[in-house]
């Protein structure tokens, strides 16, 4: 009873050679509605091109769902601040370049994503880790990472001046 | 005439109470042995593979637990990072060392390694990890302080009597949703005000659903 023939995940088999009960997909299978036809939207490029604008508009919710993204898959290297100082690197990886470099300050968002799908160099592909979707939404974060580099107190709204005058919580409380 | 013996009445008495008391302790022992951590398999280390530490990557190093338990906030499975996972980072760190052979060995042969589970709970019941860490419970509530194990261990028994315990009184247990994934989360004092608001505000279901056999049993 405590271990019934039937696969949970990752539960190993002995019919096929590699023990793996969960099969690979044949090249080339599409599953109903799954046909990835919109390029922008999945590779960050139209026409082979990186390009400078959004498949989906960015709200408040996509940042801050950018922000938990880039925190979990990306701060390990590239650090909380993107200055490319994070914990691994400390450790001995490879340093990353700053997002305030002139060149990816001014480089297209599809550049972003495009990094996040297939890596780059030295860095990792994250297109197994986080979705299409997130990967936007942390592109849409790194900009307002690199808005905030040179922002002033004349950027932030009125009403929300006061929050930034206050205590800084405690890291890793959000 | 007497056949038995005077002595023979306190002898019958004598064992229709010890047989009650050796059934009784009988039961009892069966009791604490079903709930020992010889059966329940509590805190007791499994020998993996490779040694993975949670200590050194969650602890030391503050990777985050969705990094590599990826499916965590959206299935059933919190899901075991696949060996590309792990080379990410020990393509260049520690590339060369010994110990990490099997996990390069892994990949470029293509072939799993082969983690032994730690919890693992009989087929009959299910469990799902989305709506709880969805719903407000900590990883720590019921895996404890992971970040701190160089090699995990199950802390809690994760029989049926516990999943009770908490599905019959959650506001003792749920926290915040953004401190979910915080290791180092401690209840404040007044627990219980809070648990209630959040029961509310989260749409906790009641209590009569959670407790009911086929939420586990289906
Ligand atoms: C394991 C460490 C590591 C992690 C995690 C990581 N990166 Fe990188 N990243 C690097 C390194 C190293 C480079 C430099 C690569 C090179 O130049 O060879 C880099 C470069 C980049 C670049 C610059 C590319 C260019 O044009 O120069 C971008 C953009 C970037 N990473 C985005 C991300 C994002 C977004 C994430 C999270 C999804 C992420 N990185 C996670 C290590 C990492
Ligand atoms: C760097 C990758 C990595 C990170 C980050 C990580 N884990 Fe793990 N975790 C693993 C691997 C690999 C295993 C399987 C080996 C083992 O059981 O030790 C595992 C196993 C576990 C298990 C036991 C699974 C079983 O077999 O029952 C638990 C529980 C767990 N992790 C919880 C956590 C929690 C909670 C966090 C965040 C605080 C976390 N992990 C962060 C890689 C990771
Ligand atoms: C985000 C980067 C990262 C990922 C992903 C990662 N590691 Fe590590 N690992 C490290 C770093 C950094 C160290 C060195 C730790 C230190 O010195 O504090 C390390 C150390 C180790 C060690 C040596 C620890 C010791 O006790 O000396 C082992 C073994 C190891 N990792 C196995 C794994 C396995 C297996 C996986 C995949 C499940 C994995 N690592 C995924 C960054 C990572
Ligand atoms: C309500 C209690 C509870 C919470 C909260 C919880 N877990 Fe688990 N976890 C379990 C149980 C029970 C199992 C065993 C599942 C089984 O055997 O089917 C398990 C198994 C696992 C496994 C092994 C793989 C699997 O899914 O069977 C990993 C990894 C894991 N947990 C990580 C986490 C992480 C990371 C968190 C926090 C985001 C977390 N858990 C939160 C109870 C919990
Ligand atoms: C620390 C508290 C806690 C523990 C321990 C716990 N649960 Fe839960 N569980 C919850 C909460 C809170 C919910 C969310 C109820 C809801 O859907 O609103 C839940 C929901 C569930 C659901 C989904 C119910 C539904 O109808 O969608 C299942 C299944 C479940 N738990 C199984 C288990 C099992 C099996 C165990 C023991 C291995 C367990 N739980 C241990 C708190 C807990
Ligand atoms: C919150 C989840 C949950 C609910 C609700 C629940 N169970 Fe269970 N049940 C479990 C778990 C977990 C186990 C496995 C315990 C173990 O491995 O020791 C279990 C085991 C059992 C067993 C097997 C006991 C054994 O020792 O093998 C029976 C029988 C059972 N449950 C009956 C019921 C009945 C009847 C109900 C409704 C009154 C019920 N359960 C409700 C989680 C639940």
């Amino acid at each position: 009873m405590h271990n019934q023939p039937k696969y949970i995940p990752l539960r190993e088999t002995h019919f096929f050679k590699s023990g793996r009960s969960e099969r690979p997909l044949v090249a080339g299978t599409v599953a109903r509605g799954q046909l990835r036809e919109d390029d922008l939207l999945y590779t960050g490029k139209v026409d082979g091109r990186e390009v400078n604008e959004f498949p989906f508009p960015v709200t408040e919710a996509v940042v801050e769902r950018g922000q938990q993204r880039f925190n979990i898959y990306c701060s390990p290297c590239h650090g909380t601040t993107g200055l490319g100082d994070g914990m691994i690197v400390r450790r001995g990886y490879r340093r990353p370049p700053s997002y305030f470099e002139a060149r990816l300050m001014n480089a297209p968002v599809g550049h972003f994503f495009d990094v996040i799908t297939n890596g780059f160099g030295a860095m990792p592909d994250y297109k197994a880790q986080v979705p299409v979707r997130d990967r936007w939404a942390i592109a849409a974060y790194i900009r307002a990472l690199q808005l905030s580099e040179h922002a002033t107190m004349q950027d932030v709204p009125p009403a929300e001046r006061d929050k930034l005058n206050a205590q800084p919580s405690a890291p890793g409380s959000k | 005439m007497q056949i038995f013996h005077r002595s023979a009445n306190t002898l019958s008495k004598l064992s229709i109470f010890g047989g009650l008391l050796v059934v009784g302790l009988l039961l009892l022992f069966m009791n604490a042995f079903e709930s020992s951590g010889w059966v329940t398999t509590q805190n007791e280390i499994q020998t993996q593979p490779i040694q993975f530490s949670h200590a050194r990557h969650v602890g030391g190093n503050g990777i985050d637990c969705r990094y590599c338990h990826t499916s965590v906030e959206t299935s059933a499975f919190a899901g075991i990072p696949p060996t590309k996972t792990c080379m990410n980072c020990h393509s260049q760190i520690f590339n060369q060392a010994s110990y990490l052979e099997p996990v390069r060995a892994s990949y470029r042969t293509n072939t799993s390694l082969r983690w032994v589970r730690v919890h693992d709970l009989p087929d009959f019941v299910y469990f799902n990890h989305s709506i709880h860490v969805n719903k407000g419970v900590g990883c720590s509530t019921c895996h404890g302080r992971v970040d701190q194990m160089p090699l995990v261990v199950q802390v809690q028994s994760l029989q049926m009597q516990w999943c009770l315990n908490c599905h019959r009184h959650p506001e003792r247990y749920v926290r915040p949703r953004a401190d979910v994934f915080r290791m180092d989360y401690t209840p404040p004092t007044d627990q219980l005000a809070l648990g209630r608001k959040l029961v509310a505000e989260y749409h906790i279901k009641p209590v009569a659903d959670l407790t009911s056999c086929s939420t586990c049993h289906r």
